[in-house]
């Protein structure tokens, strides 16, 4: 199967710090990939080297068999706009109300009158579960679950084929985390979007990820979600069997459908 | 081609074909606007020949048939319906609730409110500012009392950041300014063989008003401003709520130490200021008029009245309070978002500035008053 994104022997490096040292996978159409790993293990770096954003000091990343590192900027923006992003905390632009977000892509991209964005600005909205009179709220006036869907919202303005999430679930109580994971969930089944998340959520990985991408000694070691809980990495291993996540893992096995 | 139609017996069929996806999102809606809007019995939708689909496209498609299906019309799909269709059934199941329709209030009406809101929001700010103001003197009232609250390595460091490296920037403006008025001042007086009364310009002019305004509002620029994003950026971080629970009030910690550090710090500047502009002064005399730098200080001594230098400098602790003050009541001000931040840091310097320039008239009627 082709993959729809490979990253090989990607090096990224501060200074004399090595954050990268030769990080190769693939992911492949359609599926949700959690990368997990320690703070300060480089997820973040990965995720903006993954995005083109940052050039990394050595090795390629490649979206739909092209790559990023030796494209033109127009490609690189065509790209880009083939992929979404939500960031961590939502990087929602605060002069903007929450539609005036959604619409930024749109309008830069197309040439819409006011009726169409509207409706379409109004799908975005109810396909992540806002109300539409959320639209007119400005990114202060909005609760963290809020922010998170929002910025969600955003990351579909495009209809991307490919979605990349930085930690969609942090700092949200465990119901409304719940509910986002469905929501990802949800719209990845119904879209077919490839789904590219980095999370600390073990819930979130235990619920939405088939495979699992783990940073560890500068490297990355990826598996499906029953191969990675077996690998005898110790950093791995104290991750997923470690006292938080025990409980975890004994009640989401409880709760798990079998994925189709 | 996106969009072909055709009339059947009893209502019509659309074709469509090609891309329907978001990248001719505006060639799809324009096909879908130019569709008839009276409703046929029945309509039959054909996707066969369509390449690709994407959500939009279906979400424009699907508010074009609802249209007709209200209106009465059946609607068929040819073949299988769009997954996206069944998607977009799930999430809008549960209907919106229409929201109610606002009441817009006649015109007269409309501006007697905002008339009167904008005087109740008036009120409402005095009352803040003098709120503020009366926080500040209380707990600088406190500390006084006991001086060990006076957080001394805090005041130096504001007097080292708002006045020591405000050095250079405001030397070098009083220079500048100062020789160019002086240039003006001397070329007007030579037409009436008076030009030795550029000295009295100079050195009245730079004394009483020009150093220490100069000094306030380039001070307010730098200063002001630094006060309100620094606080600012507390107040968003939620620093300040950190300290009150730590037990610790903010006016004492955050607000006295800059008032404080400002009133030492501008004084000490405005003398730097009247140093480099008499300096500017003397040294253009010495250029175009040939009054040597002698006969530039002894006219200068004629020129001066013992209170020449006071009363520009006496100002300069009250224009100092003013800018610290607008400054760290603007910081204090930021809720919620860092637009406020932007927004505010920017009210504080045009606000200090104006209240700078509103002191400096109220100092004048004042001196005058007295004969000052």
């Amino acid at each position: 199967m082709q993959p729809i994104i490979s990253v090989r022997g990607v090096v990224n490096r501060f200074g004399t710090q090595v954050v990268h040292d030769g990080v190769e996978f693939d992911v492949y159409a359609g599926e949700v990939l959690g990368i997990v790993g320690g703070s300060g293990a480089g997820k973040s770096v990965l995720l903006r080297t993954m995005l083109g954003l940052r050039k990394p000091d050595a090795g390629t990343v490649a979206i739909a068999g092209k790559e990023l590192t030796r494209m033109s900027d127009a490609e690189l923006a065509a790209v880009k706009r083939s992929y979404g992003v939500s960031f961590q905390h939502g990087a929602l632009f605060s002069a903007l109300t929450v539609a005036e977000n959604v619409q930024l892509a749109m309008r830069e991209n197309f040439n819409l009158d006011e009726a169409t964005l509207q409706a379409l600005t109004e799908l975005r909205l109810r396909m992540v579960g806002l109300p539409v009179d959320a639209g007119q709220k400005l990114p202060s006036q909005l609760s963290g679950g809020m922010i998170k869907r929002a910025g969600l919202a955003r990351a579909l303005a495009l209809d991307p084929g490919i979605l990349f999430l930085d930690e969609p679930t942090s700092g949200l109580d465990p119901i409304s985390a719940a509910a986002f994971d469905d929501l990802v969930l949800y719209l990845q089944k119904s879209l077919k979007l490839t789904v590219v998340m980095i999370t600390h959520d073990l819930d979130t990985i235990m619920t939405t990820c088939d495979r699992v991408a783990v940073l560890v000694d500068h490297k990355i070691i990826i598996d499906t979600l029953d191969g990675i809980m077996q690998n005898p990495h110790p950093w791995i291993h104290e991750y997923f069997h470690g006292p938080r996540s025990r409980a975890v893992r004994t009640s989401s096995q409880r709760n798990r459908t079998p994925k189709e | 081609m996106l969009l072909n139609v055709d009339r059947t017996a009893d209502g019509l069929a659309l074709a469509l074909s090609g891309d329907w996806s978001i990248d001719r999102i505006a060639e799809i809606e324009r096909s879908l606007s130019e569709l008839d809007d009276a409703a046929p019995r029945a309509i039959r939708v054909d996707c066969s020949k369509l390449g690709a689909l994407d959500l939009s496209a279906v979400w424009l498609l699907r508010k074009r048939l609802q249209r007709w299906a209200d209106a009465g019309a059946r609607i068929d799909f040819l073949g299988k319906r769009p997954a996206h269709f069944d998607f977009i059934d799930e999430f809008t199941k549960e209907a919106e609730p229409t929201p109610q329709a606002v009441e817009i209030p006649a015109r007269w009406a409309a501006f007697l409110a905002a008339f009167g809101r904008f005087w109740v929001q008036q009120k409402e700010r005095a009352y803040l500012a003098a709120d503020y103001y009366g926080r500040v003197l209380m707990t600088g009232a406190q500390t006084l009392r006991h001086p060990k609250r006076l957080r001394l390595p805090s005041i130096a460091r504001h007097i080292y950041e708002t006045g020591i490296q405000a050095v250079p920037i405001v030397a070098l403006i009083a220079f500048l300014i100062t020789l160019v008025i002086a240039y003006i001042g001397a070329q007007q007086l030579k037409r009436f063989g008076a030009e030795i009364f550029t000295v009295d310009l100079v050195t009245v002019g730079v004394l009483r008003e020009m150093g220490v305004l100069l000094t306030a509002i380039i001070v307010a620029g730098r200063s002001g401003s630094a006060f309100a994003a620094e606080i600012g950026v507390m107040q968003l971080n939620d620093e300040v709520d950190a300290l009150k629970a730590m037990g610790i009030n903010p006016y004492e910690a955050l607000v006295l130490p800059r008032v404080i550090g400002l009133v030492i710090a501008l004084p000490l500047l405005t003398i730097l200021a009247d140093a480099m502009g008499l300096m500017g002064g003397a040294l253009l005399c010495q250029w175009l008029l040939d009054v040597s730098f002698p006969q530039f200080v002894a006219r200068m001594q004629d020129a001066l009245a013992p209170t020449t230098f006071w009363a520009g400098f006496i100002k300069a602790p009250a224009f100092a309070f003013l800018i610290a003050m607008t400054g760290t009541y603007r910081g204090m001000q930021v809720r919620d978002s860092s637009r406020e931040l932007g927004r505010l840091t920017t009210v504080a310097v045009v606000q200090s500035i104006f209240l700078v320039i509103l002191a400096n008239a109220v100092f004048a009627i004042i001196y005058l008053e007295i004969d000052f």
